[in-house]
């Protein structure tokens, strides 16, 4: 095959096709409007483990970020009083390339006014069950704390697990010491021997994550008396497909987090603050849920594929 | 050598780790929607052939390895060294030690071909071609007629090497032998 060619098949295609108006019925009987935010904003996401795309504009001083998500867009819409809303679009991260991923991929993202985050999940596995119907008539769903994962899949307490134990274990897995903080081992105990321990054609949602990854998550008490995120993560057969908020709306706490991450972030790229979403805050953000869902990698397993190329009309070597 | 970083990595690519010439067989992304970025990778040693996983941090690098793949003729044995010689016309010789050879002894025949890994310009391995023709130099007399599917004898073939072979064979005849199951194949 050349390279002007599609790396997505017809079918995949209309696979694709298909979903959207899956997706875009789906909302519109549910009465949540759909949006649609700029690209290119003042700001970039304040995550440090995610790698932002720049602009410099000609003859002018202003650079501007693609964005990686469009929460923060989305947020200041909550704020004005947008009521429920949803949006497809393509987002976009630097580095992000591989068997399933691709730096720019297509998330359809929504936000729910009042709900809550077992709600939000009974949702996402309805659009995801209508999405994969042809294929798993039936799909079972499972829900573990993050808590309970660890211990069934690799037998700790992670709440009371010491940074050294964390380590040993991490350390085995990789092969090497990778010198990661705490929260990098849990990843790579997450992804190395959770995930793929996780039951296969089952809907694994795995919630209350350690506060210290909660991102923009409220971080709530748990009934050992522990801090936990109020996160939940969606996997299904070895892939990451949901990752979903009950959203942190106090306005303080949000500059904090920012701040923190600036700090533990090594950043090639100075990254300033979104002033326009934490005053969108400040203005009130009403209590709302919100989740993103990677559309590409829902295709993948529609169509059985292996590699995210598969699904996209031209991967990011074609581009 | 130059130095690869994780998101240059590719099958087929040879580096070094803890000082051991590699080659990647396969490269992992693995991000987490929230957290850090990895590399899950297999890697093959060259000099044992043993794989290795082992996890990078996204951005890591590795030092390449001075690692080439020849096609090579075999010549001679002097004793202590096989000796090769380039098939591209260079006529470029080299020896490989009895560990460099390793296996491949047993499917080692003159004038045949092999893929030879230099590294730092001495042979490291030695590999056969997937099928090679052999002569049969001892086995049982040869039941003529038998074909019965499934039944086999010892039969030793001119490298040394020991295959089953069905009843029919006889010592003198050239036989096609699959070197990596080390399985007869076929009367050649």
């Amino acid at each position: 095959m050349t390279l002007w060619q599609p790396s997505a098949s017809r079918t995949a295609l209309l696979a694709r096709q298909s979903l959207y108006q899956t997706i875009r019925r789906y909302f519109a009987e549910q009465g949540v409007l759909e949006v649609d935010t700029p690209i290119l904003g003042q700001a970039p996401v304040s995550d440090p483990n995610i790698d932002v795309m720049s602009i410099d504009l000609v003859h002018t001083d202003t650079r501007r970020y693609l964005h990686t998500s469009p929460e923060y867009a989305m947020k200041r819409l909550l704020c004005a009083g947008s009521g429920d809303i949803y949006q497809i679009c393509k987002v976009f991260r630097a580095g992000e390339a591989g068997q399933r991923h691709n730096p720019e991929f297509t998330m359809l993202e929504w936000y729910r006014l009042g709900w809550s985050l077992s709600q939000l999940m009974d949702e996402v596995a309805t659009i995801v069950h209508q999405s994969l119907e042809a294929r798993w008539p039936m799909l079972p769903v499972l829900h573990f704390s993050y808590a309970e994962a660890m211990q069934r899949f690799v037998d700790i307490d992670v709440h009371r697990a010491t940074d050294s134990e964390l380590a040993v274990i991490g350390t085995t897995l990789a092969g090497q010491d990778l010198g990661l903080s705490r929260d990098g081992w849990l990843d790579i105990i997450m992804s190395h021997q959770v995930e793929p321990a996780l039951p296969s054609d089952t809907l694994v949602f795995i919630n209350d994550f350690p506060a210290s990854q909660a991102a923009l998550a409220q971080v709530t008490t748990n009934v050992d008396g522990i801090p936990v995120a109020q996160r939940f993560e969606l996997f299904f057969n070895g892939t990451e497909l949901a990752n979903g908020y009950f959203e942190l709306t106090d306005p303080v706490e949000q500059r904090q987090r920012f701040q923190q991450e600036r700090e533990r972030g090594t950043l090639d790229l100075e990254r300033p603050l979104d002033e326009n979403l934490l005053a969108a805050l400040a203005s009130g953000l009403p209590s709302c849920v919100g989740v993103a869902m990677g559309l590409d990698r829902l295709l993948m397993h529609q169509q059985q594929a292996s590699a995210i190329a598969e699904v996209l009309s031209f991967d990011w070597t074609r581009a | 050598m130059a130095n690869y970083s994780t998101n240059e990595f590719k099958s087929g690519l040879k580096v070094m780790l803890d000082n051991e010439p590699c080659s990647i067989i396969e490269n992992d992304y693995v991000k987490p929607g929230k957290g850090q970025a990895f590399n899950r990778v297999k890697l093959r040693n060259l000099r044992t052939g043993r794989t290795i996983d082992k996890t990078f941090k996204s951005g890591d690098s590795l030092e390449g390895a001075d690692v080439i793949e020849l096609d090579m003729e075999y010549l001679y044995n002097d004793g202590e060294f096989w000796h090769f010689m380039a098939t591209d016309g260079s006529f470029e010789q080299h020896g490989a030690s009895a560990e460099a050879v390793g296996d491949t002894v047993k499917w080692l025949k003159e004038q045949e071909k092999y893929v030879v890994v230099l590294y730092n310009g001495a042979i490291l391995t030695v590999a056969p071609p997937n099928f090679i023709e052999l002569e049969v130099t001892e086995t049982d007399p040869g039941v003529k007629g038998d074909t019965v599917q499934g039944v086999y004898k010892p039969a030793t073939l001119s490298t040394g090497a020991v295959v089953k072979v069905p009843l029919f064979i006889n010592i003198g005849e050239m036989l096609r032998i699959d070197t990596r199951s080390g399985e007869y194949v076929s009367r050649a």
